[in-house]
């Protein structure tokens, strides 16, 4: 009964979505008031009716509902209830409703704090909102309906939820990521709603902006969340493979970061509007892209759910639309968007315009990597796949570029700058962080020359320059550096931690990418082995009982230097529901260095246990520096710009 | 010319360089870092290229699985019901590794043997890593058509 409760709440849901998606639109252009004012109720309705729905969705989970076929395959009456709970987006269904459900709550967020905007821009995003949620929708109730039922005959016992996913990074990682991919909507349809109306003027940037920000935050934070839950739950070791599914979520990254930079030049210069609107456009298509590639399973991932060509098509047709429709709409209002202001090479705008050509080159390319399988294959040549040394050879590359860059582009002025106001910094933070690499890089080292760790450590001293140049210059005029410091803007503030963040995470990616040590052994009960400083003792495998499963518990003893630094415990475990295995590493995790073991398998009745031993150096910074990331861009729209709009317009 | 029309010139120079240096990262690397997938038939026909990365799906032979005493080393035969070849790999198996199962191994052929730098078995047992099918399915193997066919209907 609940279950059909929540479809009928589904299909009021894409009712009230049709509504929403023409009245406001048909109020605009009969200049009809009321109907323009219909938007933002029905936009509550659909969020209400969504919310029952999942509410339902939920319970079926909660309470072991295995009529639904949904909750059958992926849950289980043994399974804890937190992850029954989670179980609701652990498939493909479920997943696609959360993704829905979002959605419209971004919907809800933008009718709710956007009082500030006139009638009929309101009226206008609501109706693309609408538009984008009924497409989805349709999907959802034709190819993917999570009420279904299996009747007459429903199983005893659900299938349980991928062990992989029992975890709590799981519980986070989805939601986040749907939040930010979701979020890049608003971008979108900001844009959307601007071409129609044809008034792209920087008040359109500054509405933007926060959106966009808080859309990318979610996005930063769900991604590192994925990467920190692969790293310790896959049993690799590994924080980022360049797996299609993780190049899904990283492309409309890159291209939320170029937007977010973007965005920065047209609310400030009223410049680059064209180039912005088409960078919302694409931000918002490599979500829908991401999206079709999760969910077709055109590409071979360990995150594919099951291939369905179906629901490939459905999602393939959703993105032509988007894209075209919204292509089409910008090729016939583009050229009436001329800005009049201009700048010359060295200024702050061609440095933010070096950000956004890197950034998509940059996703460009991964998008290349990513679908040159697929390319292969409907040509009709052979199966190929692309690893992770094409992506790693391109990336580092440009970023290097992009952080020789970021280091000078916040010190310069808009418009048109000096070079002689920065040739001394310049040649001295040159000079100084060669210097200063290379005796990071000679010291944790031992001596040994690396070109990589060099470069890499130097561009990070680089940035750190620039970011101390960034202040001393913005707090020159204050009586003193405190007192400045107080005056600076938190737009300010938020720049600078956000480019912070990117040294944390870059010192991360090129030390443990450098120094990390990763062995797969044999060893014997009671053997152990040496590897930097660390003693690593196997004292065997044991039984133990878990709540849903029973394991093969590994004892390591590590010790240094003859002292025990930690013991760790990583388990082989076999789930009872649906027997799959599962490796659970056991890390000691630390600022500077992780050690990190796991179980391979028992060869043979001795104890003998086949173990992954890595030791990774400061792979914790590569997390770290997403958290400062995230951190600056939320200081970046307290700036009391983006308040005073809503207050003056109130 | 005109010092406007000199710096626009500039910056679509310096874009054109961009692109163009970024698609000669992608021609060098691809020649260097892309894995061609073979099925069984065509390596034990000698169908690849010596020295070249490829990636060989099939199913793990019922009882071809032999571990070395000392050390990690553990081989295997790879089929798809046709032909066969061997596979050795001195990492640490994929946990859904079984025999009957359906695998795709990474690698180069040394001598007729792939010597894999990596194993995949996919992450859920009822599942076949596509290229193991396709394998399976040109050799006219019967588990090659039905076995994702029947996963598609479960979920």
């Amino acid at each position: 009964m609940i279950a059909e409760l929540g479809f009928v709440a589904l299909l009021l849901a894409m009712a009230l979505s049709v509504l929403q998606s023409f009245f406001p639109m048909i109020g605009v252009v009969n200049k009809n008031l009321w109907l323009m004012q219909t938007g933002r109720p029905l936009t509550l309705g659909v969020f209400v009716m969504l919310t029952i729905g999942f509410l339902c969705l939920g319970y079926s989970h909660a309470v072991d509902d295995f009529t639904v076929a949904y909750v059958a395959n992926h849950s289980n009456s043994e399974l804890p209830m937190q992850y029954k709970i989670s179980s609701i987006w652990g498939g493909h269904e479920g997943s696609m409703y959360l993704w829905i459900y979002i959605l419209s709550g971004w919907a809800l967020a933008v009718s709710i704090f956007s009082k500030s905007l006139p009638r009929e821009n309101l009226a206008t995003i609501l109706a693309v909102m609408g538009m984008v949620t009924l497409g989805f929708l349709l999907f959802l109730i034709l190819t993917s309906n999570p009420f279904e039922r299996i009747l007459p005959i429903p199983p005893e016992d659900g299938r349980d939820l991928n062990p992989l996913l029992q975890d709590i990074g799981l519980i986070l990682h989805p939601p986040m990521l749907y939040m930010g991919y979701v979020g890049f909507s608003v971008a979108f349809v900001f844009a959307i709603s601007a071409l129609i109306s044809g008034n792209l003027d920087s008040a359109w940037a500054r509405w933007s902006r926060p959106w966009t920000n808080i859309a990318w935050v979610f996005m930063t934070l769900g991604i590192a969340l994925g990467s920190w839950w692969a790293y310790y739950e896959l049993g690799w070791g590994g924080w980022w493979f360049w797996d299609p599914v993780e190049n899904a979520s990283f492309m409309p990254w890159l291209m939320g970061t170029a937007l977010i930079h973007s965005l920065a030049v047209t609310e400030k210069r009223g410049m680059f509007k064209s180039w912005t609107v088409l960078l919302a456009i694409f931000t918002f298509s490599f979500s829908l892209l991401g999206t079709f590639l999760v969910r077709s399973g055109v590409l071979t991932s360990v995150h594919a759910f099951a291939a369905d060509p179906e629901r490939g098509y459905f999602i393939l047709a959703l993105l032509a639309l988007t894209i075209g429709g919204s292509l089409t709409l910008f090729a016939i209002k583009a050229p009436g968007l001329r800005s009049r202001a201009s700048f010359t090479l060295f200024s702050r705008e061609s440095f933010l315009l070096i950000n956004n050509v890197l950034l998509s080159v940059s996703c460009f390319m991964v998008l290349l990597g990513t679908l040159y399988p697929l390319i292969f294959d409907a040509l009709g040549l052979r199966k190929i796949s692309v690893g992770p040394p094409f992506f790693d050879f391109f990336f580092t590359k440009l970023m290097a570029v992009l952080i020789l860059a970021l280091a000078i582009g916040p010190l310069l002025k808009w418009k048109k700058n000096e070079y002689k106001t920065l040739k001394k910094f310049a040649a001295i933070g040159a000079v100084a962080s060669i210097a200063l690499g290379f005796i990071a890089m000679y010291w944790y080292g031992n001596g040994e020359i690396n070109f990589a760790v060099w470069l890499g450590l130097s561009l990070c001293f680089w940035l750190g320059f620039g970011i101390l140049k960034a202040f001393k210059d913005n707090t020159r005029n204050a009586k003193s550096f405190m007192g400045g410091l107080k005056k600076l803007a938190p737009s300010f503030y938020g720049m600078q931690f956000a480019h912070f963040g990117m040294i944390i995470t870059t010192v991360g990616v090129v030390m443990v990418s450098n120094y990390e040590t990763e062995e797969d052994i044999r060893m014997a009960v009671g053997e152990a082995v040496q590897y930097d400083e660390y003693e690593f003792r196997f004292e065997g495998a044991y039984p133990v009982i878990g709540p849903n499963y029973s394991a093969m518990r590994g004892e390591m003893l590590v010790f240094r230097d003859d002292e025990k630094v930690v013991r760790l415990s990583p388990e082989k475990r076999n789930y009872n529901a649906s027997g799959q295995i599962m490796t659970e590493a056991d890390i000691d995790a630390g600022l500077m260095k992780d050690l990190y073991v796991s179980m391979g398998e028992e060869l043979n009745s001795n104890g003998d246990w086949s173990v992954r031993i890595h030791i990774k150096p400061f792979v914790r910074w590569i997390w770290l520096g997403t958290i400062f990331m995230s951190i600056g861009a939320v200081l970046a729209i307290l700036d009391r710009r983006y308040r005073k709009t809503i207050k003056v317009k109130n | 010319m005109h010092p406007k029309r000199k710096q626009k010139l500039i910056f679509i120079l310096a874009g054109l360089a961009l692109v163009g240096s970024a698609v000669g990262l992608v021609l060098y690397a691809n020649t260097e870092n892309m894995s061609w997938f073979r099925t069984p038939t065509e390596i034990a026909t000698g169908d690849y290229v010596i020295g070249q990365s490829v990636r060989v799906g099939g199913l793990v032979k019922v009882g071809s699985v032999a571990r070395a005493d000392q050390g990690l080393e553990t081989s295997f035969t790879l089929t798809d019901g046709a032909n066969e070849v061997k596979v050795t790999y001195d990492k640490i198996m994929p946990d859904l590794f079984r025999e009957g199962q359906g695998i795709v191994a990474e690698g180069k052929v040394v001598e007729g043997v792939l010597v894999a730098s990596e194993v995949l078995a996919k992450h859920d047992e009822n599942y076949m890593p596509a290229e193991a099918a396709e394998a399976l399915e040109r050799a006219g193997h019967p588990m090659g058509m039905g076995i994702n066919q029947e996963y598609k209907e479960q979920y």
